[in-house]
């Protein structure tokens, strides 16, 4: 995919230009001519719709910056100004606020489509890794992000979590106190927090930029999961997938559209209305719903250390995750067995995000007293978290190598083209019998 | 200079693993280079600590007369509440016998106040779990009750159940006078 080059200057300057600096070759290379599997479908352009969230954000970002005052007797007045009295701040910050959240979806979609496809597997593990790190990064910027409006959520949420950190053992609480810089969250801590919140995205920017270059080494996977085998399995970028993705961002957007015109605040919660007050805390402190899962996880624990360590854990499960997985089959297409697995893990992810938006002693069930069991009853939003979090964890670490091993997937197509032409019949006619050498 | 050259007559000190000066000089710049980096990374990871300003708010003085028996005031203290409590006798007979319970943080309400003045009750006012701020009266033990994740203390402050590992932190204090204490 890499190494050859299609372009050729077609005017003068282009060549002086070419011979100086090959930007005009690199684009075309990469954004016009890049064979790409002919293949992909629509779960394949949330990677684009990705790059337009990342772009909305900055945008938004930078001109919110500057209106915004990051001074904890401002914050909070600076952000009402914004929304009542800025030219259109309403409108930019609405759309920052809802993008954050709609970035959140896109990325979930586009990770679960990673898992579904096995497009994580070799050989771009170090695709995925940077998508991990992306995700990470993502995760601190939105917590930055979220603190800066100064609420009561803003505020609380900033303890709750910094104080996960004073969970490690000896050096836990000097280094909450270096967070924070100070005894609590204060002035000081709500200036570094909009400094990193600031510099974060451009990291991102940065790791996406190395996202793409390792995707363009190996070029995309595909629905099928077979390798790109002759110049007939593939089509240019453009026009193919540029159309493709401009008609699926354009989808995309009309859903964040009606977000932000119709529904701007179904996202947030209501807490964030009152400013923040260190000495009165909320009744019920949850994070954003993008974050709910792992907070769920965090709860289900008992012991403060081992919640910290099980929530990390969560996240870094998915850096090894190429490692775990022993199946040679990419996609789930032909392992049937493993997709009823992976349903029941999306399934789980959607019931953890449940359980952190609830108090973890109320019934799941109401009117039903559940038994005790240890410390809690079995009718609880703890125990339903526990048992989603043990699934959680046995989908990755024990479900996934075992299954590869003993699993009989279905017949492999021979190429990309081949059950394609073979339609509409049905795969198996000129599939393979022999998965296995297929990687 | 020093610089070997083929053909020439080998310099006995430059054969074999002796360091030469063009060794001297590449060991001298890695020790500088790393020397600033280490020089500079401190200062960048220091500036984050509390500042001079902020440690030198770090006390308060607070006037106990303001408190009336049963009463409870909540003070801002390094950002943080401080909880400063007149227990009634009722509460104070309640934190003695609470001694013998099985605590998890194991405590005597004798060592949470300063001599002869087991009616105030001064405390940081911050959960020891994620740093919630618990409500006076909740629980069952009489004391505080933390929303967030359902921590119980007892009047003395000490943690009765929930999640929170450790009673409710009491700050460094003094009486200055009978009716006045500096915190921190």
């Amino acid at each position: 995919m890499s190494g050859h080059s299609t372009y050729e200057p077609k005017t003068g300057f282009e060549r002086w230009l070419d011979m100086r600096l090959p930007i005009v070759r690199f684009t075309s290379d990469h954004l016009m001519a890049f064979p790409t599997p002919k293949n992909l479908n629509y779960w394949w352009t949330f990677g684009a719709i990705l790059a337009v969230m990342l772009g909305m954000q900055i945008v938004t970002g930078i001109v919110l910056a500057m209106h915004y005052v990051p001074h904890v007797d401002y914050a909070f007045n600076s952000v009402q100004r914004i929304m009542r009295d800025v030219n259109y701040g309403w409108l930019i910050r609405d759309l920052h606020a809802n993008g954050a959240s709609m970035f959140f979806l896109a990325v979930y979609i586009h990770i679960f489509r990673n898992l579904y496809y096995g497009s994580y597997k070799a050989p771009r593990e170090v695709l995925w890794i940077l998508g991990c790190v992306i995700y990470l990064l993502m995760m601190a910027t939105a917590f930055f992000g979220y603190v800066l409006p100064w609420g009561q959520m803003s505020f609380h949420g900033a303890v709750v979590i910094t104080n996960l950190i004073g969970a490690l053992p000896v050096v836990g609480h000097s280094i909450t106190t270096w967070l924070w810089g100070g005894f609590a969250v204060d002035n000081p801590t709500l200036n570094r927090f909009f400094s990193l919140h600031y510099l974060l995205p451009f990291m991102i920017a940065g790791v996406v930029g190395l996202h793409i270059w390792a995707l363009h080494v190996p070029g995309n996977n595909n629905p099928t999961g077979v390798n790109v085998s002759s110049p007939e399995d593939t089509v240019a970028f453009h026009p193919y997938y540029t159309v493709k993705d401009g008609f699926g961002i354009s989808v995309f957007l009309i859903l964040y559209a009606v977000f932000v015109f119709y529904m701007p605040d179904a996202l947030g919660d209501a807490a964030n209305y009152v400013p923040a007050n260190p000495l009165v805390t909320p009744q019920h402190i949850v994070p954003e719903w993008y974050l709910l899962p792992f907070y769920a996880i965090l709860r289900a624990v008992p012991n403060k250390l081992m919640g910290v360590i099980l929530m990390f854990g969560a996240i870094a499960t998915l850096f090894v995750l190429p490692w775990l997985d022993t199946s040679k089959v990419r996609s789930m297409r032909y392992r049937p067995t493993a997709r009823l697995y992976y349903a029941i893990f999306f399934l789980t992810c959607i019931v953890l995000g449940f359980c952190g938006a609830h108090p973890p002693d109320d019934a799941v069930i109401p009117a039903i007293s559940g038994p005790q069991l240890l410390d809690a009853n079995l009718n609880s939003f703890v125990w339903l978290s526990r048992i989603a979090a043990l699934y959680y964890f046995a989908y990755f670490w024990v479900i996934t190598p075992i299954l590869g091993l003993t699993e009989t997937p279905l017949p492999v197509p021979a190429s990309i083209s081949a059950p394609v032409l073979s339609h509409p019949a049905s795969a198996p006619t000129g599939a393979v019998a022999s998965p296995e050498k297929r990687g | 200079m020093a610089d070997t050259v083929v053909g020439a007559t080998p310099d006995p000190h430059v054969s074999g693993d002796d360091p030469n000066r063009r060794d001297f000089i590449h060991i001298a710049t890695g020790v500088a280079a790393a020397g600033l980096v280490g020089g500079l990374a401190w200062p960048f990871i220091d500036q984050m600590n509390p500042a001079g300003d902020t440690l030198a708010l770090a006390s308060i003085e607070f006037d106990l007369s303001k408190v009336a028996e049963g009463q409870q005031v909540v003070v801002k203290w390094r950002g943080k509440p401080l909880f400063v409590r007149f227990r009634t006798p009722k509460e104070i007979a309640e934190a003695i016998k609470g001694d013998h319970a099985d605590l998890r943080d194991p405590a005597t309400d004798e060592s949470r106040h300063k001599p002869g003045k087991a009616q105030y009750l001064i405390l940081i006012g911050t959960c020891t779990h994620l740093g919630c701020v618990p409500t006076f009266g909740g629980g069952e033990y009489g004391g505080w009750f933390c929303p967030c994740h359902g921590s119980v203390y007892d009047t003395s402050g000490r943690i009765r159940k929930g999640p929170a590992p450790l009673n409710l932190v009491v700050p460094d204090y003094a009486f200055l006078s009978d009716t006045k204490v500096k915190v921190g």
